[in-house]
């Protein structure tokens, strides 16, 4: 490929790093959950698209893309909180594949209900007046709200990376994340712990849900395939592992997009076949620890 | 009877099921088709069925959960179709060979998968199933790609000198029915066998069993072989059946059915991942004709068998039936 | 198994016992008479669930209106139609078990139906081993190939080959020489680059990339950096639904259409109501049914003020509108041929013209491609009168068989 210049690769790497931050946010939530509470949580397609059609929502109920920024992570967190107070908690202690399957069950109630509520086609969206238009990166145009895109997963990220480090409850989730006995011992509510970390892990599912919602269809399918691209970041960076969660993300996104650059039909191909040379290699993920689960 | 000490009645109940069960299970599956709305579909139950009994001996006996058995079947789907097709091979023939071929990718991905454990086998599976996918994706002239493979005409639909209308429904059924029957009758003797032993003391405690003295590894990939011919073999009667095979008998949802099939059915019983795929199909047929919104209808009673019926089906029948034994025992 | 208007399992009861014995011995006039007041049986597999709902939701509706007609207008000898509809899924495999079922249990007269190349060609091998009338009423070009086609298969929709090549014989001489192709890596994707690039040559059109990318993709930018350095002057979109509407919001993003002018073979009008103006403001497509045809063709208006009457107001979307005229076509052929054998049906059919939506249509001997006109529409941003107006009609090709892919090249004989 002869057209192939040097500022060609590096606008493909930002159009790679956009990519990765959705991948990334979703990637976090799915980790946080899973190196919480080990649910594997197959529903997380599914908060992602329910994030999508909220968001769009509260965008035409109150005309801000910022309004709508925060009040659909609320929302979607809200839906969490209860899915984990009643269907999921029942199953503590019964194994990995019960909660696996129960939320693949609720996925299936999630997208009938947005079907009935917002209809089989979907809904129009479009990216805020605000953040509109292209800016001149010096190597070629770049959408601003792809840009915005990288900003606001760095944000997001950074404020959870605070809040699990530097505050009490942080510090709980930690302690709770290597030994919930220990942490029960100590006279602290696990239960409540591990509903609030169940809440977060789906409202960032929802915001990267709302987050990608510009750029695409909202429809009730769009979390289906978001799924199994999450998972694969998740099990490439290592499940559980937060910085795994990160690193994986916008590693899948570059690869997706050189791969689209160079052998476009196998874009989709390329982060299974990463995943494999990965797991064969480094069974745990890249920044998994060796032995969990199994 | 009198004579036997309490304590052994239980090993004898269930030695009289296990003995039994094969020919239990055939003779319900011989009036099967008479009992169900329509012949296609119980042809469908009866081979995801046999699916989801091969899935059943790598999940439920072995503790293995795999996210790549869909490419199992579907190499054993393409496979007899491609023979067909391209060599004219006959039916039976073709058969032998999509399950041999399903098999041998079997070996290659059992061989690569089980070095990883737990949720990283799934997802190492689940990968080199989406490999296997999109290798039969983009082997169009082969394989007819996303249109899917058409064109199985089984013109000779007999054997030993028999001629068999392969358009006939019900003929189709029993002449399957004859393969899945072989089909389980192996996987029975399997199960009863000292090797069938060594696989469920795998899933209890891998650890002691390898302090056992046992080669865990070898018993890891025979069974994984085991039961990717299995499913191979479902996926070879299936392109019989619907003379097609679409590109979604790979893909990784399919691999999903056959976790969701052994769960609802009860995993690690005989007959467990028969009954689950029988409910889930007759469940989505019938939900499918009275609403569009069969999605949430499965939802749901998927959710209300996870959080109540956690043995599936057949396994809380089998529960509360072997609880009335024992307590009948006991009082006596 | 002459009462099959009997519960399934009522059927099989009957059939077991002594009164199946009854039946059976039933004398054979009055089953005849019986069977002359059953009703005639269509079945219509569609996908009701999944990526193409609203479309295949569409075509029901549009099925079931003339169905109503042709029983308010009496029927045929006093027989009534029923239309069976039934969900695909968008699932090949499923869409052949539903075949199985419409044929063998239910026992149908012909099938309609079908919205995916995938799920038609799967239905179309069950219909033909059975010999049981097929009418597919969504695009493919491999149907009409001599290896899929038998005689029983009629295709009432366009295929990619002449949808492509009417855009391309439109927007080809008036927007430049240089051509990117994005294309959705499947058959039909490659069947519309095809039709494309044949009808390209006339032009002298200069193919820069063909760039494919994953079917069902959600995201294209990182194909669009690349396009963006490759400066062509004309884009073609060669993919479908969701897809198009995917890509076509992305490229609006990343400011590709100010570079060059985007066209798609196949603008769908869902596609375009779901996605908003703003992802379609400008892309120019071929359509095989757009309402505002009834301006200048008296038939669609005609369909038109039907639908409207039955649905609200609504107006029939494209794939509806085949909904529709898959189902009268078959039925004015029963008419026509007196009788429902899957034969005579075929033989009338092979020799109609008809029109019922969009001016004059025939079938082609060698392979039963409708031939028909072909609609060039531009997306609207502004000026629209209602929610229903959201194309711009630039130009209606006339139906030809010069069109098509001809039927040598199919691997038909000529008949």
């Amino acid at each position: 490929m002869a057209e192939i210049s040097f500022q060609l690769l590096l606008l493909q790497l930002m159009t790679g790093l956009a990519l990765g931050a959705i991948y990334a946010l979703l990637a976090v939530g799915l980790s946080l959950i899973f190196g919480m509470l080990t649910v594997v949580n197959f529903a997380h397609g599914a908060f992602f698209m329910v994030g999508a059609f909220l968001g769009v929502y509260f965008l035409g109920l109150t005309g801000s893309f910022w309004f709508s920024l925060v009040l659909t992570p609320l929302a979607v967190g809200a839906i969490g909180l209860l899915c984990e107070r009643f269907l999921v908690r029942p199953l503590y202690g019964r194994g990995i594949d019960y909660p696996l399957l129960l939320t693949f069950g609720l996925s299936y109630v999630m997208i009938e209900s947005m079907r009935v509520l917002f209809g089989l086609e979907g809904v129009p969206t479009s990216v805020p007046a605000e953040l509109k238009g292209v800016v001149d990166l010096g190597i070629g145009s770049f959408p601003t709200y792809r840009l915005f895109l990288i900003v606001a997963t760095a944000v997001i990220i950074g404020a959870l990376w605070l809040f699990i480090e530097k505050t009490r409850y942080g510090l709980i989730i930690r302690a709770g994340s290597r030994d919930p006995e220990i942490v029960r011992i100590l006279g602290v509510d696990i239960a409540r712990v591990w509903l609030i970390v169940f809440g977060i892990g789906t409202a960032i599912a929802g915001l990267s849900g709302l987050l990608a919602a510009p750029t695409r269809a909202v429809n009730a399918e769009m979390g289906i395939p978001v799924l199994a691209e999450s998972f694969v970041v998740t099990v490439v960076g290592g499940m559980g592992s937060l910085p795994g969660a990160v690193v994986a993300g916008l590693l899948v996104g570059v690869v997706f997009s050189m791969t689209s650059l160079f052998a476009p039909e196998y874009a989709e191909l390329s982060i299974f076949v990463l995943m494999a040379v990965v797991l064969l290699v480094r069974p745990q993920g890249l920044f998994g620890k060796a032995g969990l689960m199994g | 009877m009198t004579k036997t000490a309490q304590t052994d009645f239980l090993p004898r109940a269930t030695a009289f099921i296990a003995k039994h069960r094969v020919a239990a299970v055939l003779a319900f599956l011989m009036i099967f088709p008479l009992v169900m709305p329509y012949e296609a579909l119980a042809l469908n139950i009866l081979i995801f069925g046999l699916y989801a009994v091969g899935f059943n001996l790598l999940f439920g006996y072995t503790g293995l959960l795999s996210f790549g058995h869909a490419a199992f079947f579907g190499v054993g789907s393409y496979l007899t179709g491609i023979v067909i097709i391209r060599f004219g091979l006959s039916w039976w023939m073709a058969i032998a060979v999509g399950t041999a071929c399903a098999g041998l990718v079997g070996l290659v991905i059992g061989f690569l998968a089980i070095r990883t454990r737990g949720i990283y086998f799934s997802m190492v599976t689940l990968a080199l199933g989406q490999i296997v996918y999109y290798a039969f994706y983009k082997a169009e002239n082969w394989t007819g790609g996303e249109n899917g493979l058409r064109g199985i005409t089984v013109e000779n639909f007999g054997i030993f000198g028999i001629q068999l209308d392969i358009l006939n429904p019900l003929t189709k059924y029993y002449v399957l029915f004859v393969f899945v029957a072989a089909a389980l009758w192996l996987v029975s003797r399997i199960l009863a066998s000292p090797f069938g032993a060594v696989i469920e003391s795998i899933r209890e405690n891998e650890g002691r069993c390898a302090a056992c003295g046992y080669d865990v590894a070898r018993a890891k990939l025979l069974i994984f072989v085991l039961s990717s011919l299995i499913c191979g073999l479902a996926g070879a009667l299936r392109a019989l059946h619907l003379s097609i095979v679409p590109i979604d008998s790979l893909h990784y949802l399919l691999s999903g059915q056959a976790v969701m099939m052994c769960l609802l059915g009860g995993m690690g019983t005989f007959f467990g991942p028969f009954v689950g795929a029988g409910v889930f199909l007759y469940l989505e047929d019938v939900a499918t004709v009275f609403t569009t919104h069969w999605m949430a209808v499965v939802g749901v009673i998927f959710m209300l068998f996870v959080l109540y019926f956690p043995r599936g089906i057949w396994g809380t029948l089998i529960h509360r039936w072997q609880a009335r034994r024992v307590h009948a025992g006991e009082a006596r | 198994m002459s009462d099959s208007t009997t519960s399934p399992l009522r059927r099989r009861l009957l059939a077991g016992g002594a009164a199946g014995a009854a039946i059976a011995g039933a004398p054979f006039v009055s089953r005849l008479a019986y069977a002359q007041s059953l009703p005639i049986k269509i079945g219509f597999p569609t996908p009701l669930t999944g990526a193409f709902s609203a479309e295949a939701q569409d075509q029901v509706r549009a099925a079931e209106l003339a169905v109503k007609e042709f029983n308010a207008a009496g029927g045929f000898n006093g027989r009534k139609v029923e239309l069976l509809v039934r969900d695909d899924k968008l699932n090949p495999g499923e869409a052949a078990t539903r075949t199985l079922e419409l044929i063998e249990k239910d026992k149908v007269d012909l099938i309609v139906g079908s919205l995916s190349a995938a799920t038609q060609l799967s239905i179309n091998a069950i219909c033909k081993s059975r010999k049981t009338l097929f009418n597919s009423i969504s695009q493919s070009d491999a149907i009409n190939e001599a290896k899929d086609w038998s005689f029983y298969t009629f295709h009432e929709a366009l295929t990619p080959h002449a949808t492509a090549g009417a855009v391309a014989r439109y927007a080809f001489p008036k927007f430049g020489k240089k051509v990117v192709y994005l294309t959705a890596d499947y058959a039909y994707g490659h069947e519309m680059v095809r039709g494309f690039q044949r009808a390209g040559q006339a032009f002298g059109m200069q193919t820069l990339a063909d760039i494919r990318h994953p079917l069902g993709a959600a995201d294209y930018s990182a194909f669009l950096p690349r396009i963006q350095a490759l400066k062509p002057d004309i884009l073609v979109l060669c993919n479908f639904g969701r897809d198009l509407l995917n890509s076509a919001k992305q490229i609006t993003d990343f400011g590709l259409k100010k570079q060059m002018k985007v066209i798609a073979p196949v603008l769908l009008y869902t596609a375009r109501q779901a996605g908003g103006a703003e992802a379609f403001d400008g892309i120019l497509g071929g359509t095989g049914y757009y309402w505002g045809m009834e301006d200048t063709i008296p038939s669609a208006k005609k369909f038109n003020d039907k639908f409207r009457k039955a649905y609200g107001g609504a107006v029939p979307s494209d794939y509806g509108a085949l909904g529709y005229a898959g189902i009268r076509s078959v039925l004015q052929a029963i008419q026509e041929a007196r009788s429902t054998t899957a034969t005579a049906v075929a033989n009338v059919m092979r020799k109609m013209r008809y029109d019922f939506y969009k001016g004059t249509q025939f079938y082609r001997l060698c392979d039963h491609q409708s031939v028909q006109s072909i609609i060039i529409v531009e997306s609207k941003s502004t000026g629209m009168k209602d929610k229903y107006d959201v194309f711009k009609i630039l130009s209606i090709e006339a139906p030809s068989e010069s069109n098509l892919r001809t039927c040598d090249e199919l691997g038909h004989k000529v008949i």
